[in-house]
């Protein structure tokens, strides 16, 4: 466990040397062509807990465009599209940063394109089923000026899928966007999800890893200009065997933004495994920045491993405030113990723990259908687990 | 009339030295109705009583029984021991993050009674039962026991005392740690709660403060493991005044 906060006016020079990373998180490659980058290796960091062998060969194989396949449904205030690198949003939110990455953004010609236009009460839904293997699919989600609104990409099905996400969060605009990974057993799944935030603007992006074998999802947000506030949430729950990689990144390269950033996982089963890697950076022209990220695992049995590393790079002592909590623990017998002492069955007992534990995220969300749907997925998890 | 008996129990532990024994034999008797204080030395295996009651996995009953109106106490789970009538207020209640006081209540009530109860009269009871221990309404919001000062943790235990209406009610040093108006208030949630149900009380406490609320049949003395002599009231007096010397000497 560690618990670390910067107070105002210090630097971040407090932090033991894990969790110092290599290189300045703002060198790292940047690029769409997949020549450009090295071949995945288990030394950078970027792979450390991820063996290419799982990658069902997303990072070395010809995939096939998925635009098409992608079914929209949402309210009048949104609008889609199937565009091309013409469209003048096209790669402005961010550009790989890893192979497989890359290798998806070069073979989808496409881009899926969903406008938020006004304020909307209702969500739009971007369905991701089923589209099988050797996949690469471009999403671009934006808001316009003013406009408020939610956006769910809802993956499911079997798939083995090379994500791009990219987010243009207008100024003055309220976006949620939520990435549900609810895939099929066997499927395999990167995405890296790439925001841009315009002035006083606002982005709740939440992150829900269920299903598939492996999933590693990379949200990386980037503020544009003062005033703006992100929140990352992450919940996953894996089972044996699943891999469930998310690893965020906030760029605070202007003054006065604030970000959160907010990850929790539940884990159960024999090689049951999640890593969380929480990268913040804090430029010097971030002056004012307010950040916390946080990072919390609850082992449920034996045999399973999550990784947390929190990373905070601070080149400005002008701040409010950055800190990061990071802590992975086992199952309290000792809960379980007082419900049943109250009467509470054993498998009553171990959803209100961790129900309990993923509250903090699930109550963050304030989407009705995906907090029963949720409840329903930790449900037959945790049904699972008992039986 | 319930009859809880426990018959030559011996109890252990796993230990990195491997098992060790801590209650020796305990014989004792409890009916509706009566309240027995236990009193005794600290590690001398009060807790440990409680807690094999209770049925908590750390402890490991070698020899003998509990019969709770005959029946095999031993061969229930702990929610099994519960919902027949066994409840343990803990010297140190343990908080459940991100579980709500109101939604645990509400569980565990459902679970003993079978059925769920209807709101209205629930929520009413609730607050009844919270205003008589000076219990904030506002702590249903909160998460089971935290953030909860000691005392707090403690009246939140007789609160459940109070809601789940057990036929037995162990209660593990439910008088340490808490200020004399709070001990008065509590008492007198056990007294109410006693009074209403009719159950038997098993009473562990260091002190005699709390006998003067909560007035106990029998007093028992508990050394290494057993218990080494048993009386009315006026045993807890001696021991007050005497200490455990000659017990633990003998
Ligand atoms: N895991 C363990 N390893 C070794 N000894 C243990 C273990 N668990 C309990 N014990 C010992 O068992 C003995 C009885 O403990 P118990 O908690 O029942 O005492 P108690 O009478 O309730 O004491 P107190 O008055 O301090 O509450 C103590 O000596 C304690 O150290
Ligand atoms: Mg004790």
């Amino acid at each position: 466990m560690t618990e670390a906060v910067i107070r105002p006016g210090s630097t971040a020079h407090s932090h033991g040397a894990s969790e110092i990373p290599l290189q300045t998180r703002s060198e790292r490659l940047r690029s769409s062509n997949p020549a450009d980058h090295v071949a995945i290796d288990g030394r950078d960091e970027q792979w450390r807990y991820l063996d290419a062998a799982r990658l069902a060969g997303l990072d070395v194989n010809v995939l096939s465009d998925a635009a098409g396949d992608l079914a929209f449904t949402g309210p009048n205030e949104f609008s889609f599209e199937l565009v091309d690198a013409t469209d003048p949003l096209f790669g402005t939110a961010g550009l790989p940063e890893d192979l497989p990455s890359a290798n998806g953004w070069s073979a989808a010609a496409k881009a899926a394109k969903v406008t938020l236009n006004g304020e909307a009460s209702e969500a739009a839904i971007l369905k991701v089923d089923g589209i099988k293997r050797d996949r690469a699919a471009h999403i671009i989600v934006t808001s316009k000026v003013h406009s408020r609104g939610t956006v769910v990409i809802d993956h499911t099905g079997d798939a083995s899928l090379a994500e791009i996400v990219e987010i243009i969060v207008g100024d003055e605009s309220e976006l949620t966007v939520v990435s549900i990974q609810d895939w099929d057993s066997e499927a395999v799944h990167t995405s890296a999800q790439f925001a841009r935030i315009g002035r006083n603007a606002k982005l709740k992006h939440i992150v829900i890893s269920l299903g598939g074998k492996t999933v590693r999802v990379t949200p990386t947000a980037e503020f544009t200009a003062p005033g703006a506030e992100v929140e990352l949430l992450g919940l996953y729950f894996a089972d044996a065997g699943q891999h469930l990689e998310h690893r965020s990144y906030v760029d605070h390269a202007v003054a006065n933004c604030k970000s959160r950033v907010t990850y929790k996982g539940a884990l159960q089963g024999k090689g049951a495994h999640t890593v969380w890697v929480g990268d913040v950076l804090i430029r010097k022209a971030a002056e004012g920045t307010d950040t916390y990220e946080l990072n919390r695992n609850l082992l449920l049995t034996d045999g399973a491993r999550a990784d947390s590393v929190p990373n905070l790079e601070i080149e400005t002592g002008e701040i409010e405030g950055a800190g990061h909590a990071s802590a992975s623990g086992r199952f309290d017998d000792e809960q379980l113990f007082y419900l049943q002492a109250r009467g509470i069955n054993e498998l009553d007992a171990r959803r209100l723990v961790v129900r309990g534990f993923l509250n903090e995220i699930i109550q963050k969300i304030g989407i009705e259908s995906i907090e029963t749907r949720l409840n329903e997925s930790i449900e037959h998890e945790l049904t699972r687990s008992i039986n | 009339m319930a009859i809880l008996q426990i018959k030559n129990l011996h109890v252990s532990v796993d230990t990195e030295q491997g098992s060790k024994e801590i209650l020796k034999g305990v014989d004792l008797t409890i009916r509706s109705g009566e309240t027995h204080a236990i009193m005794g030395p600290n590690g001398s295996g009060k807790s440990t009583l409680a807690y094999t009651i209770a049925g908590h996995p750390k402890y490991t009953v070698t020899e003998g029984e509990i019969l709770l109106d005959g029946e095999n106490v031993l061969e229930m789970s702990v929610d099994e021991r519960a919902r027949a009538g066994l409840f343990l207020a803990m010297q140190y209640p343990v908080e459940i993050p991100g579980v709500s006081v109101s939604n645990f209540l509400r569980t565990a009530k459902t679970a003993i009674t079978g059925e769920a109860p209807a709101i209205r009269p629930w929520i009413g009871e609730v607050r009844e039962a919270m205003s008589n221990l000076k219990m904030d309404p506002g702590f249903t919001e909160r998460n089971v026991n935290e953030g909860f000062s000691g005392g707090e943790k403690k009246r939140h235990e007789i609160l459940q005392l109070e809601l789940l209406k057990p036929h037995f009610a162990i209660l593990d040093e439910t008088d340490s740690g808490l200020d004399v108006d709070a001990l008065r208030v509590v008492s007198e949630g056990v007294n109410r709660a006693k009074t209403a149900k009719g159950f038997g009380v098993l009473l562990i406490t260091h002190y005699t403060r709390i006998l003067n609320y909560i007035k106990p049949d029998f007093v028992h003395v508990f050394v290494a493991g057993k218990i080494a002599e048993e009386g009315g009231p006026e045993l807890a007096e001696r021991l007050e005044a005497e200490g455990y010397d000659r017990y633990v000497k003998a």
